[in-house]
C-alpha cells in the first residue's frame, strides 16, 4: 500500500517535471514578455528533431545533443523574433495568436516534409534505461534524470533572473518598457535574448521529452494544451509557479489514474478548472 | 438641461439607426451567397459547410468580438447541438426544423448554466476554464459511448425531407439552402442585437468591465445573456452539420474545432459580424483548394496565409479591407 | 465547332464535367488522413498504392486509371462524407477507396450506398463497417478477427489468467471485448482490466495497477504511433518482462519504430497481426524489396499491405467486368475473389464482403542482432467472427 503510494508519488512528480521542462520556456515568453506564443511547441519539436538527427544520423551521445537542441531552438527563434514576432509585440493578443498558429502550421508541414510522418525512434544509452532499486522501490533512472534536469533548470533560471544584471534588465524591460528604455536599457536586445532563452528551453524540453512521449510532426499541436495548462495554473511569469503547478498536475494526474482509472482522462482538466476557479491568476500569479 | 438630454437621446437613436441601415455592400454580399447555385453547383456541399462554419464563427464573435470573452471551448455548444439533433433523429424524430430548434434551445440552456461560471472570470483563467469545460464534455461523450457511439460516431442518423418536400441530396442543394437560410436568419438576429443598446453595452464591457455597472449596465447579467445567445447559435450550427451530413462524432466537441473557429474568426476580423462569415469563406475555400492540390503539406500554405494576413492586414481581413477602402475614399473625393 | 468547344469548356468549368477524353478512364477517389495525427498511416498506404500502379501500369481492361487524393485531416466524418459526395458529383469518380479511420469510412459508406458506387476500405477495422453499404469490400482486417482469435489461441497455449489494458475508445473497446470473449469462451479467466485515455503520455500508473494484480499475462491494445513505445518502456521500467509476465498485444505494439525505441525490452512480447514485412514468402519478399526501393529503405506495414491488396482487388475486379464500373458489377466480381497477397492467401467472403485470411502469432526475438517479429504460429482461413455471429 505504502510502496505503491511512494511509487505513484515518484512517477507523478517525474511526469510533472516532464511537463515543467516542456512548459518553462512558455512562462518566459508568454508569462514574462506577454507574447501569446502558441508556437512554443514548434520550438520544442525543433529541439527534438535536432536530438534525433544528431543521435541517429551522426551517432552523437544523447547528453551531448541536449545543448545543441537548446541552441538550435534559441537560434531559430531569434531569427523569427527579428522578422516576425518583434513587430507584433504591441499588436493585439488575437493577432499574436493567429501569427503563431500560422508558424505552427508551417512547422508541422515542414517537419513532415523533411522527416516524413513516421515516429522518430530514440534509443537512450544503457545507463539511462536502467532502474535503481531501493528496498522494495524501483526508480527508473531516466525519471530521476528528468527530475534532476528540472531542478537544475529552475535553479539556474531563477538565479539568472533574480541575481544577475541581465535578469534585472529583463525584469525592468518587462515591467515597464518605456521607463526601461529611458534608463538606457537596450529593450529590443533584452527582449530578443529573453525570447531566445524561452524558446531554447522549449528545445531542451522537447529533446528531453521524446524518450517519453515520442516525436512526429503532430508534436507541435499535441502538447500545446498541456504546456498552456501548466503556465496558466502556475501563474504567468512565475518560474516557481510553473514548477509547483507541473508537480501538482503530474502527481494528481498519476494518482487519479492509479486509484480511480475511470476518471483518468478527466483528471488533469478537472484539477486545472478547479485550481483556476480557486485562484484565477494561477498559484503564484500576481496579475 | 432637458433639451440637451433629449437631443442626446435623439442622437443616440440616430446613431443606432444609422448603424442598422442596410449598406449596399451588405445587400450585394447576401445576393452573392446565392451565386454557388448557378456558378458552382458541384460545390454546394462545401458551401453548406462554409455556411455552418460561418454561423459558428458569428456565434463566437458575439462573445469574443463584442463582449471580449475569449473561448477555447466553444465547440462544446456546437457538439451539444450536433448530438442533440443526431440523437433526436436516431430515436425516431427525423423532422429537421424541430430538431434544429430543440438542439439550439438545449445548447442555449446549457450555455445559460455555464454562463454563471463564465461571467466570474476574465483573461487567461477564462480562456482555460472554457477550454477545460470543453475538454471535459468531450471526455464525457467518449465515456458515454453507449449513447454517443464514442469515437466511431453516432450511427443511424436519418433525416426526413425538409418540409417533407426536399430530401437532402448528394449534390447538397437542399443542404446549402437550409444552412444558408439558417445562417441568414440568425445573422439578422445577431445584427439587430449588436446594433441595439444591448450590443453597445457589450462593447462597453469589452473595453472596461468594471466601469459599465456604474453607467447602469450590469456587466455580468449582460455577459450571461450574450453567452446564452451565442451558445444557442453554436448549437444550431452543430445541429445543422449533423442534419446535413448525417454524421456526429466526438470530433464535433474537440479542441481542434474550438481552435479552428477561433482562427477563422480572427482571420476574418473579430468584432464585426461579417468577419466570421468572411473568415469561414476564405479559410475553408483555401483549405479545400490547398489540400486538393497537395493533400500532405497543405498546412504549409495555410500557415503562410495566416502569417501574411497578420503582417499585412492586422486585426483581420475585414479590418484591412476597411482601411484600404477608407484610404481609397480619401484619395478620390 | 468553336462554339461547341467553348460551350464544353464552360460546362467543364461550371459543372466540373470534363468533355469526352480520348481514352476512357476509371477514376478512383482516395479519402485518407494525409495530414494530422494519422498522416503516417495514410502515407504508408499511399506508398503501396503508388507502388502497385508502378508495377502494374495505369491501364486496366482498356481503361486508364486516374487517382484523385483527398485529405480528411484526421477523424472527421463530416469532411469525409462531403469529400465522398464531391468526388462523385464533381469529379465523377467510379470507385471510392482508402479509409484509414472507422468514422470516416462509416460516413462515406452512406454515399457509396446511395450512389451505388464501389467502395474499398483499405484499413478501417471496426467490424460493422461493411454492413453499411452493399457496394463495399474490405481488404484489411477486423479487430475481432484478430483479437478474438488471439484470445482463443492464448488459452489453448497454456495461459490461464489475463489482465487486459486497452485505450478507452471504439477500437480499444472492440479489442478488449474480442480478446476477452475468445479467452473466456476457451475457459480462461480475466483477472482485471483497465482502460486508459486516448491521449495519455505516461502509462506508469496503469502499468503499476496491472503489476499489483500480478497476472500471468497482460493483453494490451494501443493505437499505433507514439504509444506502443511509451507503454513498452513503462513495462520495462516497472520490471515487467517476458520472463515474469507474458505480454500479449495487437501488432501495433511491436511495430518497427516501437521495437526500435523499446530496444531489448521488447524481446518476448507476443502479438497478433495479419501482416509483417518479415513474413516469409516469395510474394512478400518481392513486395518488400520493391517497397524498400521505392521508399528509401522503409518497410511496408499493415496499412501498406491493405492498400496494395485493395488496388489489386480493384484491378482484378475491373478485369472481370471488362472495365464496367457499376457498383453492382464490381462488387459481384469482388465477391469470392482469392489471391496470394504478400501477407499470405486471402479471399473476399462473398457473404460479408470482408477479408478471410491467415492470422499470425508472432514473438519479438533477436535475429542476427536485429529485433524482429518472428511468426511462430498461425490460424488459417479466419473469418470475421462478429459478423458470423450476426448472421446466426
Amino acid at each position: 500500500m505504502i510502496s505503491s503510494f511512494v511509487g505513484v508519488l515518484f512517477d507523478g512528480f517525474a511526469y510533472g517535471m516532464l511537463l515543467f521542462l516542456l512548459s518553462v520556456g512558455l512562462s518566459v515568453t508568454l508569462g514574462m514578455m506577454n507574447f501569446v506564443n502558441l508556437a512554443h511547441c514548434s520550438f520544442a519539436m525543433l529541439g527534438g528533431y535536432v536530438t534525433v538527427t544528431l543521435m541517429d544520423r551522426l551517432g552523437w551521445p544523447f547528453l551531448a545533443t541536449l545543448p545543441v537542441a537548446f541552441l538550435a531552438a534559441a537560434g531559430a527563434s531569434a531569427a523569427l523574433e527579428r522578422v516576425l514576432f518583434r513587430p507584433l509585440y504591441r499588436a493585439s493578443d488575437l493577432d499574436q495568436c493567429l501569427l503563431t498558429i500560422g508558424v505552427v502550421f508551417v512547422s508541422v508541414a515542414g517537419a513532415a516534409y523533411l522527416y516524413g510522418t513516421v515516429q522518430q525512434p530514440v534509443q537512450l544509452p544503457g545507463y539511462l534505461r536502467r532502474a535503481v532499486t531501493l528496498g522494495s522501490f524501483r526508480f527508473p533512472v531516466y525519471r530521476l534524470f528528468l527530475i534532476g534536469a528540472a531542478l537544475a533548470v529552475t535553479v539556474v533560471l531563477v538565479a539568472a533572473l533574480e541575481c544577475t544584471r541581465f535578469g534585472a534588465r529583463v525584469r525592468a524591460a518587462v515591467d515597464n518598457q518605456r521607463m526601461a528604455r529611458g534608463l538606457g536599457i537596450d529593450v529590443d536586445g533584452v527582449f530578443a535574448v529573453t525570447f531566445a532563452l524561452g524558446s531554447g528551453l522549449a528545445g531542451l524540453g522537447g529533446a528531453l521529452a521524446i524518450e517519453m512521449v515520442g516525436l512526429d510532426p503532430s508534436f507541435a499541436f499535441a502538447y500545446l494544451i498541456y504546456v498552456i495548462i501548466v503556465v496558466s495554473v502556475g501563474g504567468l511569469a512565475s518560474i516557481g509557479g510553473s514548477f509547483a503547478a507541473a508537480a501538482l498536475l503530474g502527481i494528481s494526474d498519476m494518482a487519479g489514474k492509479y486509484y480511480v482509472p475511470q476518471l483518468g482522462a478527466f483528471l488533469i482538466y478537472l484539477v486545472m478548472v478547479g485550481l483556476l476557479m480557486w485562484r484565477p491568476a494561477g498559484l503564484f500569479g500576481r496579475r | 438641461m432637458a433639451t440637451v438630454s433629449l437631443e442626446a437621446v435623439g442622437g443616440a437613436h440616430g446613431y443606432l439607426r444609422a448603424q442598422t441601415r442596410w449598406r449596399r455592400s451588405e445587400i450585394a454580399f447576401w445576393l452573392a451567397t446565392l451565386l454557388p447555385f448557378l456558378l458552382f453547383p458541384a460545390y454546394l456541399q462545401l458551401a453548406s459547410q462554409i455556411a455552418i462554419t460561418a454561423l459558428f464563427a458569428v456565434s463566437l464573435d458575439l462573445i469574443l468580438g463584442y463582449a471580449g470573452i475569449v473561448s477555447l471551448g466553444h465547440a462544446a455548444f456546437f457538439g451539444l447541438g450536433a448530438y442533440t439533433a443526431g440523437l433526436f433523429s436516431k430515436f425516431g424524430w427525423g423532422e429537421p426544423l424541430s430538431g434544429l430548434i430543440l438542439a439550439s434551445a438545449l445548447a442555449g440552456v446549457v450555455g445559460y448554466a455555464a454562463s454563471f461560471v463564465i461571467a466570474h472570470f476574465r483573461h487567461l483563467a477564462l480562456i482555460m476554464i472554457t477550454l477545460g469545460m470543453g475538454l471535459l464534455l468531450q471526455e464525457a461523450a467518449n465515456s458515454a459511448s453507449e449513447l454517443t457511439g464514442g469515437v466511431d460516431g453516432l450511427q443511424g442518423v436519418r433525416m426526413r425531407p425538409l418540409f417533407e418536400l426536399f430530401p437532402f441530396d448528394l449534390w447538397g442543394r437542399t443542404a446549402y439552402t437550409y444552412s444558408l437560410a439558417a445562417l441568414f436568419l440568425t445573422f439578422l438576429v445577431a445584427r439587430r442585437l449588436t446594433h441595439s443598446p444591448f450590443g453597445l453595452s457589450l462593447r462597453g464591457i469589452r473595453e472596461n468591465a468594471v466601469r459599465m455597472p456604474a453607467l447602469g449596465a450590469p456587466s455580468r447579467t449582460r455577459v450571461r445573456q450574450v453567452y446564452t445567445i451565442a451558445a444557442a447559435m453554436a448549437g444550431m450550427a452543430g445541429a445543422l452539420l449533423a442534419q446535413t451530413t448525417l454524421t456526429v462524432s466526438l470530433e464535433v466537441l474537440s479542441f481542434q474545432r474550438s481552435a479552428d473557429v477561433l482562427v477563422i474568426l480572427i482571420l476574418g476580423g473579430a468584432g464585426r459580424l461579417y468577419g466570421g462569415v468572411l473568415g469561414a469563406i476564405i479559410y475553408m475555400v483555401a483549405r479545400d483548394q490547398f489540400s486538393g492540390i497537395n493533400p500532405q503539406y497543405w498546412y504549409f500554405w495555410i500557415g503562410l496565409l495566416l502569417i501574411a494576413v497578420v503582417l499585412f492586414l492586422p486585426n483581420g481581413i475585414l479590418a484591412g479591407l476597411d482601411r484600404a477602402a477608407a484610404r481609397f475614399r480619401r484619395r478620390s473625393p | 465547332m468553336l462554339t461547341t468547344r467553348i460551350a464544353l469548356t464552360l460546362a467543364a468549368m461550371l459543372f466540373g464535367v470534363s468533355p469526352a477524353l480520348a481514352q476512357p478512364t476509371v477514376k478512383i477517389g482516395l479519402i485518407m488522413p494525409y495530414s494530422g495525427q494519422f498522416a503516417d498511416t495514410a502515407a504508408q498506404m499511399d506508398n503501396a498504392i503508388k507502388l502497385y500502379l508502378k508495377q502494374n501500369g495505369d491501364t486496366v481492361a482498356g481503361k486508364k486509371i486516374e487517382i484523385i487524393r483527398k485529405d480528411t485531416g484526421g477523424v472527421a466524418p463530416d469532411v469525409a462524407k462531403r469529400l465522398a459526395q464531391e468526388l462523385i458529383v464533381r469529379d465523377q469518380v467510379d470507385i471510392l477507396a482508402g479509409f484509414v479511420l472507422t468514422p470516416n469510412a462509416l460516413a462515406a459508406a452512406d454515399v457509396s450506398a446511395e450512389s451505388k458506387k464501389f467502395m474499398v476500405v483499405m484499413n478501417a477495422a471496426t467490424a460493422i463497417i461493411t454492413t453499411k453499404s452493399p457496394y463495399m469490400v474490405r481488404t484489411s482486417a477486423t479487430v475481432p478477427q484478430l483479437t478474438e482469435t488471439f484470445g482463443t489461441w492464448a488459452r489453448k497455449n497454456g495461459i490461464k489468467q489475463v489482465y487486459t489494458m486497452v485505450s478507452d475508445y471504439g477500437p480499444g473497446h472492440d479489442a478488449e471485448q474480442g480478446f476477452q470473449r475468445g479467452f473466456k469462451d476457451a475457459g480462461g479467466e480475466v483477472v482485471g482490466s483497465v482502460r486508459f485515455p486516448v491521449a495519455n503520455p505516461d502509462f506508469s500508473a496503469f502499468v503499476q495497477r496491472a503489476r499489483d494484480v500480478n497476472p500471468a499475462a497482460i493483453f494490451i491494445f494501443v493505437p499505433g504511433g507514439v504509444q506502443p513505445a511509451a507503454i513498452g518502456k513503462a513495462l520495462a521500467e516497472r520490471g515487467i518482462d517476458a520472463k515474469t509476465t507474458k505480454v500479449l498485444g495487437m501488432g501495433e505494439l511491436t511495430e518497427d519504430e516501437a521495437r526500435k525505441s523499446m530496444g531489448d525490452a521488447s524481446i518476448g512480447i507476443i502479438t497478433v497481426y495479419h501482416y509483417d514485412h518479415n513474413h516469409d514468402s516469395v510474394a512478400n519478399r518481392e513486395f518488400v524489396k520493391a517497397f524498400n526501393e521505392a521508399n528509401a529503405g522503409r518497410n511496408p506495414n499493415i496499412y501498406s499491405v491493405g492498400g496494395y491488396d485493395g488496388m489489386r482487388l480493384i484491378y482484378e475486379a475491373l478485369k472481370k467486368t471488362g472495365g464496367k464500373t457499376e457498383g453492382d458489377a464490381l462488387v459481384a466480381a469482388a465477391k469470392g475473389m482469392k489471391w496470394e497477397s504478400p501477407r499470405g492467401p486471402i479471399a473476399i467472403d462473398p457473404e460479408t464482403r470482408d477479408v478471410v485470411q491467415t492470422v499470425y502469432i508472432r514473438r519479438v526475438e533477436k535475429v542476427g542482432g536485429q529485433l524482429v517479429n518472428v511468426e511462430f504460429d498461425r490460424i488459417e482461413n479466419v473469418k470475421d467472427p462478429f459478423k458470423s455471429r450476426m448472421a446466426r
